[in-house]
């Protein structure tokens, strides 16, 4: 409880509040724009949240985030232009409630939805967290290795729609993660004799490349004139919600639900979260024919999972280091160069940052209901700022957030060259974030799998051994083997016909 | 797709030669991988028709391209000269090239070119503290 009372005063700070405060006004334009996502949001707010105290940098990645993913839905209701990839999944729903003249009802829905599926996919964080960091506590490096593979696994097998391009994805990943002498044996590797390249690729300009110059990039080749938004004063966004949340609470609990759990899932977002969840709740519904031509359920559902899932992202991030998402595998970046490395020690060192990260989630689900609604009444101008003014400031911005985190134009060279990479893996049609996973995770991988080599002395047994590890290593090679395994059985359910 | 196959299985061949035996273990495994997968990449872009695999490359015109391609300069003329002629100088070209690029009218480029590097520099050298290149300004400083 003391921990909790010391949580409490190191949020409500004037700085940390003011934090917050700005960073959500940042989340929710940036989210508003399409084109900037909130992955975006996040990578061009660690420059600056590498001169802050760990609080508020958290506070301030949870914050933009948060408001980012709702803010998403403004212009996918008014524009057809989902603003984020997670809101894309009902963008045509959302559009033509605003067609046939109920704006208000499908911006007000993805409002509050959105506020009550954050809160969903934040009490899971907090409740599950802590018990799940206990377990982990007894954890060795058999069990990390697992996880790790785990992580891999899920990104690849369970995110992806092409398992190849997603195994090439994370293998190069890994690859970039090899560079530098941070490696069991110490020796150099891949250096090319650079004394820059000795410390390893950093990640922050890798990320700022990966998710910001690669997105302006885009921008450049897919010049698209934004539509006029309709001139009409809005009414009273929240009447209504009442009933909605009445008629439509299983659909809530169950976006919600589904919400967290694909956020948990390491390289799954809130965009794969939305877009299952529309699917599901079109699947379940009583009137699934009313769908896709401006019906209110798939936007309710679909609107809490995609910030549920933002909770969700969290609780393998916090406990055992290994991202949920994208946002959250920068925000393990900045943990660990906040000293704050993640994993179970922090829950019993520094309770008190795990829970003041707890009370600004829900600061941050809160404070959305009033920021939102004075979002949207300014969406108008808003969306009317051109894109092609905001893309060459980000540039800037990119080159000088990268070029601050160690004072060298070398960290520029690596974003400019990962967001080529990037851009051109998503041309062919490669999922960045395995990559992502590989490199965050690449470090861990190796560390855990030599020394646990070095304790079952060589020998490969031991890695099943222990319960644990044991079942988390059978159900990593289960998801491997049920392609083959389910090839095997359709070729033998074919041969008799 | 043909293209970025080939290239995939190519890449991978620098990363085959292990060094020590510790260290050159986990690059020999995503060798090995990186190969495999190129090779699965190849097979199957055989198997179907070429271009069916979907390329979703929406057609771009030549304007659009060189857009990109005065981005992908400006960055690099910003690595090669900000150390010689200093932030405050190469920041505000390499932001009027990319408005440019992106079609912005020259008048409100300009503007914008040079409030975009002041509040940079407000921000970043004077509230974060970040060491800026100074370059020819020096002497001003």
């Amino acid at each position: 409880m003391d921990a909790l009372a010391t949580a409490f005063g190191m949020v409500f700070q004037p700085f940390v509040l003011l934090v917050i405060l700005l960073s959500a006004l940042y989340g929710l334009f940036v989210g508003a724009i399409p084109g900037l996502t909130a992955t975006m949001a996040t990578a061009l707010l660690v420059p600056v949240t590498f001169f802050m105290a760990p609080v508020p940098a958290v506070a301030a990645i949870v914050t933009a985030t948060a408001m980012a993913i709702f803010s998403g839905d403004i212009p996918s209701a008014l524009l057809r232009m989902p603003g984020t990839p997670a809101s894309a999944a009902y963008t045509d729903e959302a559009f033509k409630l605003t067609k046939k003249g109920q704006a208000e009802l499908a911006l007000g829905a993805g409002l509050v939805f959105s506020v009550l599926g954050g809160i969903f996919g934040v009490l899971v964080l907090i409740l599950a967290a802590p018990a799940l960091a206990e377990v982990a506590l007894k954890f060795s490096s058999f069990e990390y290795f697992w996880l790790v593979m785990l992580g891999f696994t899920s990104a690849i097998f369970i995110a992806g729609k092409d398992v190849i391009k997603g195994c090439v994805s994370m293998l190069l990943g890994l690859l970039i993660a090899c560079v530098g002498l941070e490696n069991p044996a110490g020796a150099p590797r891949y250096t090319f004799g650079n004394a820059e390249l000795m410390g390893g690729i950093s990640l922050i300009p890798l990320m700022i490349g990966m998710f910001a110059v690669s997105e302006v990039l885009r921008f450049a080749l897919a010049h698209v004139k934004p539509e006029q938004v309709a001139d009409r004063p809005f009414g009273n966004v929240f009447s209504g919600m009442g009933r909605l949340i009445k008629k439509y609470w299983l659909q809530l609990l169950r976006g919600s639900a589904l919400g967290t759990l694909v956020g948990a899932l390491p390289g799954a977002g809130a965009d794969i979260a939305a877009w299952m969840s529309y699917a599901i709740s079109k699947r379940f519904s009583k009137e699934p024919e009313k769908f896709g031509t401006g019906h209110v359920e798939g936007v309710v559902e679909a609107g809490a999972a995609n910030n549920s899932a933002l909770g969700g992202a969290w609780i393998p991030a916090l406990v055992f280091g290994i991202p949920g998402d994208s946002i959250t595998a920068i925000a393990i970046g900045v943990l660990y160069m906040k000293n704050m490395n993640p994993g179970p020690m922090l829950f019993v060192e520094n309770p008190q940052n795990i829970y003041a990260v707890f009370i600004v989630f829900l600061l941050a689900q809160l404070l959305m209901l009033p920021l939102g609604w004075m979002a949207i009444l300014a969406a108008k101008r808003i969306l009317r700022i051109p894109a092609a003014l905001l893309m060459p400031l980000i540039l800037l911005f990119c080159i000088v957030g990268s070029f601050a985190i160690n004072n060298s134009m070398f960290g520029v060279v690596i974003m400019l060259l990962a967001g080529l990479l990037a851009f051109c893996m998503e041309r062919w049609g490669f999922p960045v974030a395995p990559t992502i996973l590989g490199v965050v995770l690449g470090t861990l991988l190796e560390e855990h799998f030599f020394s646990s080599l070095i304790k079952a002395d060589g020998q490969l047994l031991p890695f099943f051994e222990r319960p644990i590890a044991g079942a988390l290593g059978a159900i990593t090679l289960l998801i491997w083997l049920w392609p083959l395994g389910r090839r095997l059985l359709q070729r033998g359910a074919a041969r008799p016909s | 797709m043909l293209g970025a196959v080939v290239l995939w299985s190519a890449s991978s061949f620098p990363a085959v030669p292990g060094q020590k035996l510790g260290a050159g273990f986990l690059p020999m495994l995503i060798g090995a991988g990186l190969l495999l997968c190129g090779l699965v990449l190849v097979l199957r872009g055989q198997r179907s028709p070429a271009g069916s695999s979907a390329q979703p490359a929406p057609a771009s015109t030549l304007r659009d391209r060189a857009s990109a391609l005065a981005i992908i300069v400006a960055v690099v003329a910003y690595i090669g000269l900000a150390d010689r002629l200093g932030f405050l100088l190469v920041a505000p070209l390499c932001l009027l090239l990319v408005f440019r690029a992106l079609q912005v009218r020259w008048a409100l480029a300009l503007g914008w070119a040079i409030v975009g590097t002041l509040v940079v520099h407000l921000a970043f050298y004077k509230l974060l503290r970040v060491p800026l290149p100074w370059g020819l300004l020096r002497p001003f400083y």
